[in-house]
């Protein structure tokens, strides 16, 4: 039960406040695009064992807000990926790819 | 005067002899209508990752090669109509990818 003076300051029982702050990491670490970063100018279809990096278990492309990729590449990328799919280099469906 | 590229897979039935006939058919066609080929890759018989006409590998083969764009129409024809063929792509390379296939070509020739 919380106390008179504890309600008139508005706070609640059992919340629990720090005087030092926490040693938790924070700052997020930037996202990169790969192919920026290391100079790649075209993205093979013919490397089915690249591009696995860019799809899910399932298959699917990986999204930019995951991967980082730029949109310049993630264009290349979702291409590169297709052309492979047509030539069976890579699965369009699968299930536990990784 | 363009790039190209194409790859193709070739039924998994087929015999040595049957398989150099048609890459030399083929090969033979592009040089006909005026293309030059620049490499030629046998990636032998490879495993697909799901099954063509209830096949489940077939023999890969690329071409590249330059040459006029009117030859493509025709020529990808031709793979439409042979039933040895499973799959083909034909795309046009690029300033970046016409790099890379040299470099690509270079790299497998040092491995060799």
């Amino acid at each position: 039960m919380a106390t008179l003076q504890q309600q008139a300051k508005g706070k609640k029982d059992g919340e629990i406040r720090y005087l030092t702050p926490l040693n938790i990491e924070t700052t997020k670490q930037k996202k990169y695009c790969r192919f920026k970063k290391s100079g790649i100018k075209y993205i093979d279809y013919k490397d089915p064992d690249f591009l696995m990096k860019l799809v899910n278990e399932q298959g699917k492309i990986l999204p930019r807000r995951l991967t980082g990729t730029s949109l310049k590449y993630q264009r290349k990328v979702a291409q590169a990926i297709k052309r492979s799919r047509h030539l069976a280099l890579m699965p369009y469906v699968g299930d536990l790819l990784k | 005067m363009s790039n190209y590229e194409t790859v193709f897979i070739l039924n998994p039935v087929l015999s040595e002899t049957q398989i150099e006939e048609t890459v030399k058919k083929f090969e033979d066609f592009l040089k006909k209508n005026g293309a030059k080929m620049v490499a030629k890759e046998d990636w032998g018989l490879k495993k697909l990752a799901y099954p063509i006409q209830n096949k489940k590998s077939g023999f890969y083969h690329l071409f590249e090669f330059t040459g006029p764009g009117e030859v493509i129409t025709p020529y990808e024809q031709e793979f439409k109509r042979d039933e040895r063929i499973m799959r083909f792509l034909t795309v046009k390379l690029d300033k970046h990818a016409v790099e890379w296939a040299e470099k690509r070509r270079t790299k497998l020739k040092a491995k060799a």
